[in-house]
């Protein structure tokens, strides 16, 4: 078993242990939870120390024959963006475990759902085969569903249930697609459909209801517009920790099945689509946007700010050239630490204070500083301010989706989602004035700052935002070998 | 003759009687248990053991015992051997009647393995009916007035569909001559198109043997025959009995009707028709259901859909694929019955109610049975890692690969409504506080079987090939 395969199962292993071990105490299971964490982001950082920009492709793969018959394998490896976004995942797991230390409520039954979750996603991001792909895809409802239903708060059933049936709907179609995909290329293996191509091959079905059927389920996830509405209650609902995997890995998977499948292999159908593509992340853009404007619930405002942030994506990924791509993957990375430093301290901010309310609260910035300071930076993130990484990614995306002279009417759409940055600027400074400026509050007098726990995965979030603000090529380098070779296909 | 062909249902009759005759001689209840099991495990080694190299004819054709066979006897005798395990579960209701209730479930057994063997229509129709008289005796064992009830409509609209099928049987028979299916095969082939007396006599075939698979529109004694019968009844009749249905309809069907070339298709194309409206209409009905066994028989139902979807690429595909795939389909379904029955079975005890809300807090009240249940829940809804998926997968791609996209789309959004009625029961025991919160244990008996059901449905779900490689050396024989 090499290395990755070591960084995906080792939280499965953790939640195993706190699963099965009898009359294991809380204490101990948080042990356990923090090993199981700590290690694949260890591991994750040393993989992305070692590979090898210059050979490009996969590296770390790992394959054995699964289900001979009809030709399903083990095998995972990762690129350059898989790279990024295991990494991000795995930061972004031990964050949540560090965030849920002090959950008191079945801190066992928590703490194994949290590392599962974990590992399903390190599963999406890794797998080069398409069937353990859906199988990854298809295992992260389970946790999901527990984490948001018993310690969320809110309408928390109903919006666990919407989260599954609205996967479940999506993935149903990927299903259908990844069947068609099979029978037209006859095999399951990622590199060897990248190598043949589906090209003129007997079809199943048509490639162009294959390229649908495969994209409704990552725009599902991702979400696009008018498909977002599970996600403002599920990521409102959702405990502190399950929001930050929700938002800032989970829905990563959407943009990542979008880029390595849809991109991948129907570029002809993706060229030919791409301006209801580019249309749709608009509206995503501008209506996410807007809708924003109006919440006057935290976690309800980051939840909307997350559909806006990922119409980029969608605008970066249609751009269908190397820059357009490149910002839609910075863009993956850089909302996963923005969005995850916004909810965890949205979650400290709710936990101290008791109020979610943005108009309740007020005047903050006196009693808790370094929270505001937190707050700040993150918004500036998300506005895409120079020097975040939310400014390279964002820059990158519209100077892509700008020059994407091969899609009709791209310069539109474009000039139109430009708005969303505007709107971004308008509801982040609007909420962090509300929220943290103005005259102090005497209710929350005996509210207390971050502690220095917090202080430490508050820095690390915001460590990783300036260091791609500021330094893009370390994110860059290892981008640019899993971006070029796609970008290629319509002619750079 | 060949008798060593049947000793698996020899020794099933003969523990079915030896329990009998020695309740007369000295009612006991461990030694009924004991016979009944000893005769399943003695079956069983026969069963593992017999020749099937060569597809083998019995009693003129009769039977056929061949490697298709081998595999639905095996499964059928383990599905049984945890059913009469986990019937002891049960025992506080079925004090009185013990030996005949082990008794008239080996009989049934020995109905269903004939089943699977059975290659002419006489042998077919025989089969069916120990089966189906056994199950009417068994239903209506608790002698209540829904138990009554239940046990009084599945006969009903059981012989209704006997007459069809027997309808059916004559018209095929005046068509080709023959009961024996090679025979009515080889006079199909000979007559130039297919003579409107066989096409009708074999869709009257069809429609009698969806009643034993429970599919529509021969569905309706199903959600009452569940709720009134015995709980591991219930159970049987739907890990077991279903299965036997399907098999019987796989092996009609794929011997009997594949000349000329286009009847394959005619009745692939019905069973995808039937599929479809099984599958939808169990779901839908399944959504409002209150009561654990109802809510169980229509999701019973919809997997009869799932798998005639095996049945559709059978006949779509000439019977050169779906096998495998159905008979996978039918491992992974009971293992899931068996693991959820049983849960229930041990809870409903303690609670005295079959109502769902009655689960409130069982995750608290007793965590092994709730994590058994809700992994046979997610088994059953089709998530990975579980023997479900795997099953959903691979009837699903022989599906795609025959033309039947359609179908599946149709099948894997009706796989999201199952998912919210299967989620409904997994969040009344998560989330809901329970009216006491006494601890409930498992069970020996019942605890075993759900705990072996739900490690090979993981087994199955993370590593399928173990016994799909065997489903595909089980493949029947074409004619």
């Amino acid at each position: 078993m090499g290395i990755l395969s070591l960084t995906i199962f080792l939280p499965a292993l953790g939640a195993l242990l706190i699963g099965v071990i009898p009359g294991l105490s809380a204490r101990f299971s948080r042990l356990i939870a923090l090993a199981a964490a700590v290690l694949p982001l260890c591991l994750s950082v040393y993989m992305f120390a070692v590979y090898n920009p210059a050979a490009g492709g996969f590296q770390f793969e790992d394959s054995f024959q699964w289900i001979p018959s009809i030709g399903a394998g083990y095998h995972v490896g990762v690129d350059g963006l898989s790279l990024l976004l295991v990494l991000l995942t795995s930061l972004l797991g031990f964050i949540s475990v560090l965030v849920s230390l002090k959950t008191e409520h079945r801190p066992r039954a928590f703490f194994a759902w949290l590392l599962l979750l974990e590992t399903s996603i390190l599963g999406v991001f890794s797998s080069l085969d398409l069937l353990l792909f859906f199988v990854f895809w298809e295992i992260e409802v389970i946790p999901m569903y527990f984490l948001i239903s018993n310690w969320g708060s809110g309408r928390k059933e109903y919006s666990a249930l919407k989260y599954v049936l609205y996967t479940l709907f999506g993935s149903a179609f990927m299903l259908a697609g990844i069947m068609g995909l099979y029978f037209t290329a006859g095999t399951f293996n990622l590199p060897e459909l990248y190598q043949a191509g589906l090209g003129p091959a007997a079809q199943s079905l048509p490639l162009a209801a294959m390229f649908f059927l495969l994209i409704i389920g990552f725009a599902v996830k991702l979400p696009v517009f008018p498909l977002h509405t599970w996600l403002p209650d599920a990521h409102t609902d959702a405990p502190t920790a399950a929001s930050i995997m929700l938002a800032g890995s989970l829905i990563k998977m959407g943009g990542y099945g979008i880029f390595r499948i849809c991109l991948g292999l129907f570029p002809d159908q993706a060229a030919h689509f791409a301006p209801l593509f580019m249309a749709l992340a608009m509206v995503s853009i501008v209506y996410g946007g807007a809708i924003t404007l109006r919440q006057t619930d935290i976690k309800r405002l980051i939840a909307y700010s997350s559909v806006s942030h990922m119409g980029f994506v969608l605008l970066g990924l249609f751009s269908l050239n190397y820059i357009g791509l490149a910002g839609a993957c910075l863009q993956l990375v850089s909302h996963g630490l923005i969005t995850g430093l916004l909810f965890a301290g949205a979650g400290i901010l709710m936990h101290n204070t008791h109020e979610r309310h943005i108009k309740k609260l007020g005047g903050l910035a006196r009693q808790m500083p370094v929270l505001a300071g937190v707050f700040t930076i993150a918004s500036i993130g998300a506005m895409g301010v120079p020097g975040t990484s939310g400014f390279i990614a964002e820059a990158s995306v519209f100077l892509g989706a700008f020059s994407a002279g091969s899609v009709t009417g791209s310069t539109v759409f474009t000039v139109i989602s430009l708005t969303g940055i505007l709107l971004a600027a308008a509801y982040m400074l609007t909420t962090l004035l509300k929220v943290f400026f103005g005259p102090a509050k005497t209710v929350f007098d005996s509210v207390t700052d971050l502690t220095r726990l917090e202080k430490f995965y508050c820095g690390l979030l915001i460590t990783g935002i300036f260091l791609i603000g500021l330094y893009p090529a370390i994110a860059t380098d290892v981008l640019e070998p899993a971006i070029a070779p796609l970008a290629s296909l319509w002619g750079g | 003759m060949n008798w060593h062909y049947i000793l698996p249902e020899i020794s099933i009759a003969v523990s079915a009687v030896a329990i009998i005759l020695a309740d007369i001689i000295r009612p006991n209840r461990w030694l009924s248990s004991a016979i009944a099991l000893a005769g399943i495990v003695t079956a069983a080694v026969f069963a593992f053991t017999g020749d099937y190299s060569q597809p083998a004819g019995v009693f003129n054709g009769m039977l056929t015992i061949d490697a298709w066979s081998q595999f639905l006897r095996l499964l059928l005798l383990s599905v049984s051997f945890g059913v009469l395990v986990v019937s002891s579960g049960y025992f506080h209701r079925l004090e009185n009647i013990w030996a005949e209730f082990n008794a008239l479930s080996l009989f049934a057994l020995t109905g269903m393995l004939l089943m699977s063997s059975a290659s002419d229509l006489v042998s077919a129709f025989i089969a069916i009916e120990i089966t189906a008289i056994s199950f009417f005796v068994l239903v209506g064992m608790l002698k209540d007035a829904r138990s009554s009830e239940a046990s009084l409509k599945m006969m009903l609209i059981g012989g209704i569909a006997s007459a069809i099928m027997l309808y059916g049987m004559a018209l095929v028979f005046g068509a080709s001559a023959g009961t024996r299916l090679d025979e009515i095969s080889l006079a199909a082939g000979s007559m130039p198109d297919a003579s409107t007396g066989l096409l009708l006599g074999m869709f009257f075939l069809l429609a009698g043997l969806l009643f034993e698979a429970a599919a529509v529109p021969f569905h309706m004694w199903a959600p009452d025959t569940y709720e009134g019968a015995p709980t591991p009844v219930t159970l049987y009749l739907s890990a077991a009995s279903k299965i036997a249905g399907i098999a019987i309809i796989a092996r009609v069907f794929t011997t009997a009707f594949t000349q000329p070339q286009s009847l394959s298709a005619d009745w692939g194309l019905a069973a995808a028709v039937i599929s479809a409206l099984t599958m939808t209409l169990g779901n839908v009905l399944a959504l409002s259901q209150t009561n654990i066994k109802r809510l169980l028989a229509y999701s019973g139902i919809a997997h009869t859909g799932y798998m005639l979807i095996g049945i559709s690429v059978i006949g779509l595909s000439q019977g050169s694929a779906g096998q495998a795939a159905l008979l996978f389909y039918m491992a992974a379904f009971a293992l899931a019955e068996l693991a959820v029955f049983s849960m229930v079975i041990a809870v409903t005890r303690h609670l005295n109610t079959d109502e769902i809300s009655g689960f409130a807090g069982l995750s608290r009240r007793s965590p092994l049975a709730f994590a058994l249940l809700s992994l046979g829940l997610f088994s059953l809804t089709g998530l990975p890692p579980t023997a479900g998926f795997m099953a959903k997968l691979f009837v699903f791609t022989g599906a795609v690969q025959h033309g039947l996209l359609w179908l599946i789309i149709v099948a894997v959004l009706n796989t999201v409504i199952s998912a919210y009625y299967y989620l409904k029961i997994i969040k009344v025991m998560w989330l809901e506080e329970p009216a006491d919160p006494g601890k409930i244990k498992p069970g020996a008996s019942t605890g075993t079987i759900a705990v072996i059901s739900a490690a090979a449905i993981l087994l199955l779900g993370i590593a399928p090939y173990v016994l799909l490689k065997l489903a595909e050396s089980s493949l029947l024989n074409l004619p």
